[in-house]
């Protein structure tokens, strides 16, 4: 993945601004690789294991891929609150129509389709109906498609979904030179596709430019002819669509439609964008930003796991983490600010 | 000035309306080829609006706009743009995150079409970038520097090289020099001249008189949203246009002097 290139620009920066820049661009790896050292040390039975550290990638399937959709939705400034609810949906309906006979390659489309669908509702919502903020577009659908989750399923969980379906996000690619019970799961390829799929949109597709030069001056998209409303309807739909992707991993992991999956999981993929070094205010951040993020949060829930830390520290210090990633691009605008 | 072969531009008789308001009424405007035409006017004589109507942004209510003598509809920015009128905006409107040679390229980047997906080019964005500022004597330390890295006369620049990038015809300066140290100001009028030189016409909205009578030929003054005189710029004085925007004529130094 080539995510930026920029080079022979460093000789213009005095020495702080340009440590600030490689503590932005480098630093939330250093921070894995961090976290990954010290784990190693105080489990080191444990997690280095093939096992563990499959297991981590399996445990990051579903957030990586609300993350990601986050990660383009929060490019153009905007934010995108209904992941959690479109993923729920989507898994219930492809749950209730794979129970119900449909061939499943059809139901493998339900997925992304009922995200697409969900994305689009949110982008017309911010376009057509001129709403002043994508979070109240996205606040409002929060709430009512979960409550269409709950009004399709009756509120009960969907069980039974077929091998077929659930590949995606449970199959397993036997590793045997690695040990008799090695694998790799099929749901880390999907992840790997989806974010080299995203690197190279953003980075070499003229309309993924556009995006990003949405996020920097919409204003100035405008009146280079770029079509701003077309650009944040295709924006919200990648998030929808993300979140249909999700919802495959979540169908594969468990095998059922529940109606409360989900619940807060658009506030990890938001935190893992930001962990990643993406900014709020839109046009700045790399897919592998986005990826290290995803990784900072499963290896945290790993490592405290493995040591029997409390799930209430893990919520603790994720919100502290978040803080501390924020802090750094207000160190690293500063330094830009007086060099 | 290529006078022989007519005018480049002409606007006949624009009028425009907002509501009850007439923000123009019966605006006519010649521009030749390789002309720099100053448009001057007080705060709502209507400068901006007649402009707007020329890069396509605003439709005006009656009147016509002919290009090499052939009326044009110019119903927006890209139809505008598609005939070689290009606007250079009084904010910029370029987007600081993205480097200097994709902002002279944001929404026209060169690259391959496949199934309805272009792919950008960058090395030859860059290449071109690079050539095209040349030509104009615009340095930048690279064309991967951010905008947002760059001086305010120096952002200018890419301003007005963006609008020149797909050889216009017409580039419209709102207020160039506006915004920028009195050191920068002087690179961006040699900038306008060059542009003019190398046969492109300009019409330069501007409230400052050294401007006007450092880069342009002509100048045209608006008010209350009617023509209100002209003339070409030896055949006039900074303190008589300056009586003109404030609506009077036959002004004496004295006046002007006691009014501002």
């Amino acid at each position: 993945m080539t995510v930026s290139d920029d080079a022979g620009q460093n000789e213009l920066e005095t020495p702080a601004a340009r440590r600030m820049r490689l503590i932005e661009r480098y630093g939330v790896f250093a921070v894995v690789i961090l976290m990954m050292v010290i784990l190693s040390a105080l489990e080191p039975d444990i997690f280095p294991t093939t096992q563990n550290l499959t297991n981590i990638l399996r445990q990051i399937a579903m957030n990586a891929l609300l993350a990601l959709g986050l990660y383009i939705v929060i490019m153009t400034a905007g934010i995108d609150l209904s992941v959690g609810s479109i993923m729920a949906l989507a898994t219930m309906l492809l749950a209730m129509v794979d129970t119900s006979g449909m061939p499943w390659p059809l139901v493998l489309l339900v997925g992304p389709l009922v995200g697409i669908a969900c994305g689009a509702v949110n982008g017309l919502g911010l376009t057509v109906l001129r709403l002043p903020h994508p979070f109240i577009m996205t606040l409002g659908t929060l709430y009512s498609i979960r409550g269409i989750t709950n009004l399709v399923s009756g509120g009960r969980p969907v069980s039974g979904v077929s091998q077929e379906v659930r590949f995606l996000g449970s199959g397993e690619i036997p590793l045997p030179f690695l040990g008799e019970y090695a694998s790799f799961p099929v749901s880390a390829i999907v992840i790997l596709v989806c974010y080299g799929g995203v690197a190279y949109f953003i980075n070499k597709v003229s309309l993924g430019r556009h995006i990003v030069a949405v996020g920097g001056n919409p204003q100035a998209a405008r009146v280079s002819g770029i079509n701003v409303d077309r650009i944040l309807l295709i924006v919200y739909c990648l998030s929808g669509f993300f979140a249909g992707m999700a919802a495959l991993m979540m169908a594969g992991r468990t095998g059922a439609g529940f109606p409360n999956a989900g619940i807060g999981a658009e506030l990890d993929a938001i935190a893992a964008v930001i962990i990643g070094g993406a900014s709020f205010f839109g046009g700045r951040g790399s897919v592998l930003g986005v990826f290290a993020g995803v990784l900072v949060m499963g290896l945290l829930r790993n490592g405290l796991n493995l040591m029997d830390v409390s799930a209430f520290w893990q919520q603790t210090m994720i919100g502290m983490i978040v803080v501390g990633a924020v802090y750094v691009d207000v160190l690293r605008r500063r330094a830009g600010a007086t060099s | 000035m290529t006078r022989e072969t007519g005018p480049l531009l002409e606007m006949r008789g624009i009028t425009k309306h907002f509501g009850a308001i007439t923000a123009l009424d019966q605006v006519d405007l010649q521009l030749y080829s390789g002309e720099v035409l100053g448009v001057v006017g007080d705060n709502g004589a209507g400068k901006s609006t007649l402009m707007k109507v020329l890069s396509g942004l605003y439709s005006a209510s009656s009147g016509e706009v002919i290009l090499d003598g052939r009326p044009v509809q110019l119903n927006s920015p890209r139809d505008a743009q598609g005939m070689g009128i290009e606007m250079v905006y009084q904010d910029l409107a370029l987007a600081g995150n993205l480097p200097v040679h994709e902002n002279i390229y944001l929404g026209r980047e060169p690259g391959r079409q496949h199934f309805g997906i272009k792919i950008v080019d960058r090395k030859l964005s860059r290449r071109l970038a690079q050539e095209h500022l040349d030509r104009l004597h615009i340095e930048v330390k690279s064309v991967d520097q951010k905008v947002e890295e760059l001086s305010g006369g120096q952002a200018q620049a890419v301003a007005i090289a963006r609008a020149t990038a797909f050889d216009a015809r017409l580039v419209i300066m709102d207020e160039p020099t506006a915004a920028l140290a009195i050191k920068e100001v002087g690179k961006v009028l040699d900038l306008i001249k060059r542009l003019s030189d190398h046969g492109t016409g300009v019409i330069l909205i501007s409230h400052r008189m050294d401007d006007v009578f450092f880069v342009c030929d002509r100048v045209m003054a608006l008010f209350h949203g009617r023509n209100f005189e002209e003339s070409e710029i030896s055949g006039t004085s900074r303190n008589e246009v300056i009586g003109w925007i404030m609506g009077t004529k036959g002004h004496t130094e004295g006046l002007a002097h006691d009014r501002l």
